[in-house]
């Protein structure tokens, strides 16, 4: 077959796996249900994107959102105790209202984004062939020059995100001694120690009386 | 003695020292620091008055007039302290500073051992300092500043005993009846400024021959006549002040004060600035015969009816209050038929006549303990003979008897009244003339009541001698009454000269002479007193043909009547109250104008207060502007607030269904 | 063959499957998490798409970006998630209401 249509066919395989996969999240009962298969909904994702020739995100999708925040989720569910009967109540009640929601702002985003015009729009060749070389170095050049900036502070995001995660659980056990260095450094020497000029030797008192010490006594 | 400013500045600033030194330093100048200081500065202003008025006596003096100094200035109309003196105001002088000076030495006697006495001390001479800047004016504002100034100070006297109750009231009684007159003459004011761009009487003056034919606009229709306007709103702060009908509610309660300022303020002084305005503005006054004729109604009015008041009252004092409103009537009425000298002649006596009637009334009053119910004197002759003869010398001067001071001035004023033609004339000569004989029935009753008879006291040997007012037995003495102290009695032997030979001395000059010179000013066609003057032959055959006029006639009558109830057959009094009891109600009542006051005025701003209270402030304000926006506030934040459900995924909803609303407006409104 | 539009609809799918889950999901903060990163990966899909077509590396440079904040704002909000269960002993979303006005 040709490869358009085989694209194609691939492109609907994986969106229903995503679609379903998504609607699996929120739906299913058991929590860790839920996020295994918002992990698989990001897997079908990533191949979504490979599709388009973004191989790097793709890739970058599952290593850090799969294999870092979803294993987070992951830790948090099973570290918490929560009550899964109480979990489910009220679902359908709801379900109507949020779907009808759900349905309406979908139609409207259709409409709004000219879908229809879209529809002329065929994938073009890949630009990063086009550009030479690898989606990476495509990426990388535009990265790298353009957007340096917004790069170093990315990572002071996630650096501060780090200090307050850490900052926000952090439990300071009753009962355990840690070091304070600021009291440390404060240290007064003349506080702690103090000097008492003295004779080497001291010379022995007088044996007192016996008769004395007997009255003493 | 040459007129000059500095002798002015002391006669007005002597008293003002002294008030002021006895006020603030009373406590360290003691009760005889604070007398004697009052009492030089009163002094040297009376020896310094009696100095401007020697050379008018003489015919030899000038008219004095210069600004002292420009308090303010609005354009070209200026507001100054000023001086005017002519034989008017210096007459003005002596009365004041005579009348102040026997007062404050009287007062040394009358207010031993009450509390206040320095401060009692300082309001007198604060007052005298006032009373003359009011009297040695050249312009209005100065003239209104007086006018205040003896209002205020009579609101302080009034109310001397502030703890009580009553005296309060009166007080404010007194200040707010006055403040209505002072309304009207701030008018008065406004429209002399209106029409002569001026507040300098000399200014004033010369401009009146633009006043006739100038009109005030009262409605669109309706226009007055400018000097009309003017005299009659002046003429309604001479209401306020001198107490005419309507406004002449507040002295008798202005009682309550001590006995000396009744003296002072309420007989001899203060009373007589609205007399001495219009003499003063007698230019003016000349332009309008419409004002005239309504001053001199009214002035007969209240010179009947409140003296018919007179011979119910059963307290000392109210007698003589009502006996003063009645004879301001009296000066009134001068004042309408244009006897303007008559007017301050009658001015001049009373004043003395009237003072030491006040002031015997408080020795009578001190003697028994202050107690001021004549029903429970009585042959009180026997015990303070000195004040006994100058009451009866006060009286026969106020009643009219020829040779006294008052028969001079009274009987000039009935006969000025006879012979005018203006509207309203018949009926103020019939009002003057029944007021002589109601005003010799209520003198003898009252001094058949106090000094003859038997007593009507009892005397108890003292259960605590205590010096309380209101806390003891009527009737009941602790110790017999005697004659006052010499401070006391010196002052009455003092007014009482002047009561007996005033009248004789000066009626040829200031009434048929041409004393007051170009003080006052009458229209030739309705000088009534030049009339008289072609039938005057000197003072001693006046008063002999005194004898046989109708006025003396009537106090005879009423001599008789009197006597004869009072001496002799003092049931027939009750008896006559029991027969004419309704009549004796009105007079009691004082034909209920205090009750209609009380019940349309007060109550009627108490209710104005209480709907603006409820209805305006609490309603309107607090509960609809303020009230309202807050009620809408609160009902809509309410509302609000049950949006804030405090679960996330509403909070979500809520996002999400704005977001909706936000696309579906943009996709159909354009792009 | 693949159209931009394709993509498009698969992102606006996505985006309102998780708005749904965002509201009709009562009772369990995780998935309210959980939903938001699905919406986060449906505008990834956009850009990624959007970039792939009009050949602009702004696009997926942007994914970059978002990739790294929603890795950070999941790592701080599951924080405040383990902190509010310490506190409240529940996850469950109807019982968080203090802030009720």
């Amino acid at each position: 077959m040709n490869m358009p249509l085989f694209q194609l066919v691939c492109f609907y395989l994986f969106a229903a796996v995503t679609v379903a996969g998504a609607v699996a999240v929120i739906s299913v009962r058991n929590t860790i249900h839920a996020a295994l298969f918002l992990v698989l909904t990001f897997f079908s994702s990533a191949c979504l994107w490979m599709l388009l020739q973004a191989e790097f995100l793709a890739l970058a999708l599952i290593v850090v959102y799969v294999g870092a925040v979803m294993v987070m989720f992951l830790f948090v569910v099973m570290m918490l105790d929560i009550d899964q009967e109480r979990v489910r109540e009220g679902f359908v009640r709801y379900l109507p209202v949020g779907l009808v929601v759900a349905l309406v702002m979908l139609a409207e985003m259709l409409g709004m984004i000219g879908v229809r015009a879209m529809h002329q729009q065929a994938l073009g060749p890949d630009p990063a062939q086009v550009a030479g070389g690898s989606n990476i170095r495509w990426l990388g050049e535009v990265l790298f020059t353009q957007y340096l900036l917004p790069f170093e502070v990315a990572a002071l995001i996630l650096t501060v995100g780090v200090v307050a995660a850490v900052a926000l659980t952090l439990r300071v056990r009753a009962g355990t001694k840690h070091e304070s260095p600021a009291r440390q450094v404060q240290a007064d020497p003349a506080q702690r120690v103090r000097l008492v000029k003295m004779a080497a030797e001291l010379p022995q008192p007088e044996p007192v009386a016996p008769a004395a010490e007997e009255s003493a006594s | 003695m040459e007129v000059s400013t500095p002798i002015l500045l002391t006669i007005a600033l002597a008293p003002l020292v002294g008030s002021l030194l006895a006020g603030l330093a009373g406590g360290w100048l003691k009760r005889g620091g604070a007398a004697g200081v009052t009492i030089l500065g009163v002094a040297l202003s009376f020896i310094l008055a009696v100095g401007v008025l020697v050379p008018y006596l003489s015919g030899q003096g000038t008219v004095y007039n210069q600004n002292i100094y420009t308090w303010f200035q609005v354009g070209h109309i200026n507001a100054s302290i000023g001086f005017m003196v002519d034989q008017l105001t210096a007459l003005m002088l002596v009365v004041v500073t005579f009348v102040s000076l026997l007062v404050h030495i009287y007062s040394i006697g009358y207010m031993k051992g009450e509390e206040g006495y320095q401060r009692f001390f300082s309001y007198i001479s604060l007052f005298t300092f006032s009373m003359l800047m009011l009297v040695m004016a050249n312009n209005f504002m100065q003239l209104f500043f007086g006018w205040e100034a003896v209002g205020l100070v009579s609101y302080l006297l009034i109310g001397f005993y502030y703890q009580r109750e009553s005296a309060i009231f009166a007080n404010l009684k007194a200040f707010i009846v006055n403040r209505v007159g002072d309304f009207g003459f701030l008018i008065g004011i406004a429209a002399v400024v209106y029409f002569m761009d001026s507040l300098d009487y000399a200014q004033v003056f010369a401009q009146i021959g633009q006043l006739p034919g100038k009109t005030v606009a009262i409605t669109a229709h309706t226009h007055w006549d400018a000097a009309t306007v003017i005299c009659i709103a002046l003429f309604v702060g001479a209401m306020g002040k001198s107490a005419q009908i309507p406004l002449h509610v507040w002295l008798p309660d202005s009682m309550e004060g001590p006995t000396p300022i009744s003296a002072l303020i309420h007989a001899a002084t203060m009373v007589t600035a609205g007399i001495f305005m219009v003499a003063r503005m007698s230019p003016i006054y000349e332009l309008s015969p419409t004002a005239l004729s309504f001053i001199m109604v009214i002035g007969a009015t209240g010179a009947l009816f409140t003296g018919m008041i007179g011979i119910v009252q059963n307290d000392i004092k109210r007698v003589v209050a009502y006996s003063t409103l009645s004879q301001l009537g009296y000066m009134t009425v001068a004042l309408g038929v244009s006897a303007y000298s008559g007017a301050v002649f009658h001015l001049l006596t009373h004043a003395f006549f009237k003072a030491l009637l006040f002031l015997g009334a408080g020795s009578v009053i001190l003697a028994m303990h202050h107690e001021q119910d004549m029903r429970y004197m009585g042959g009180l002759r026997r015990y303070m003979p000195v004040t006994w003869i100058t009451m009866w010398i006060g009286s026969l001067a106020l009643c009219g008897v020829p040779f006294f001071s008052g028969f001079y001035s009274k009987d000039a004023i009935i006969e000025a009244v006879g012979e005018s033609h203006r509207f309203g004339a018949g009926y103020a000569w019939f009002c003057v003339t029944a007021g002589a004989f109601v005003t010799a029935l209520y003198t003898f009753r009252q001094l058949h009541l106090v000094f003859h008879g038997k007593p009507r006291f009892t005397i108890e040997a003292a259960h605590g001698h205590g010096h309380d007012h209101d806390d003891h037995k009527p009737g009941v003495l602790a110790h017999a009454p005697k004659e006052s102290p010499l401070v006391v009695t010196l002052p009455l032997i003092l007014l009482a000269i002047p009561s007996l030979l005033a009248g004789y001395l000066l009626v040829q000059p200031l009434l048929f002479g041409s004393w007051f010179g170009d003080a006052i000013h009458v229209n030739p066609a309705d000088n009534v007193l030049t009339v008289l003057g072609q039938d005057f032959h000197g003072a001693l055959a006046m008063a002999l043909h005194g004898f046989v006029q109708l006025p003396f006639l009537l106090v005879l009558a009423a001599f008789v009547i009197t006597t004869w109830i009072y001496v002799f057959n003092p049931s027939v009094a009750d008896r006559i109250k029991q027969a004419f009891h309704p009549l004796w109600k009105l007079l009691d009542r004082k034909y209920w104008v205090d009750e209609a006051y009380f019940a349309v005025f007060a109550r009627g701003g108490v209710a104005l207060g209480r709907l603006f209270w409820k209805a305006g402030d609490k309603g309107l304000l607090d509960g609809v502007v303020v009230g309202g926006p807050v009620a809408a506030v609160h009902g809509l934040a309410a509302s609000l607030r049950r949006l804030q459900t405090g679960f996330v995924y509403h909070y979500v909803f809520a996002m999400i269904f704005g977001l909706v609303l936000l696309l579906g407006g943009y996709w159909v409104f354009g792009h | 063959m693949i159209t931009l539009s394709h993509y498009i609809v698969l992102g606006a799918i996505l985006f309102c499957i998780s708005l749904a889950g965002l509201f009709i999901n009562r009772k369990n903060v995780l998935v309210l998490l959980m939903s938001i990163e699905l919406m986060l990966l449906a505008v990834n899909t956009n850009f990624v798409a959007f970039s792939r077509f009009h050949g602009d590396a702004s696009g997926q440079v942007f994914v970059f970006f978002i990739l790294t904040v929603a890795a950070a704002e999941s790592a701080i909000g599951l924080a405040i998630l383990v902190l509010l269960f310490r506190n409240r002993s529940t996850i469950n979303v109807g019982e968080i209401d203090s802030m009720k006005g």
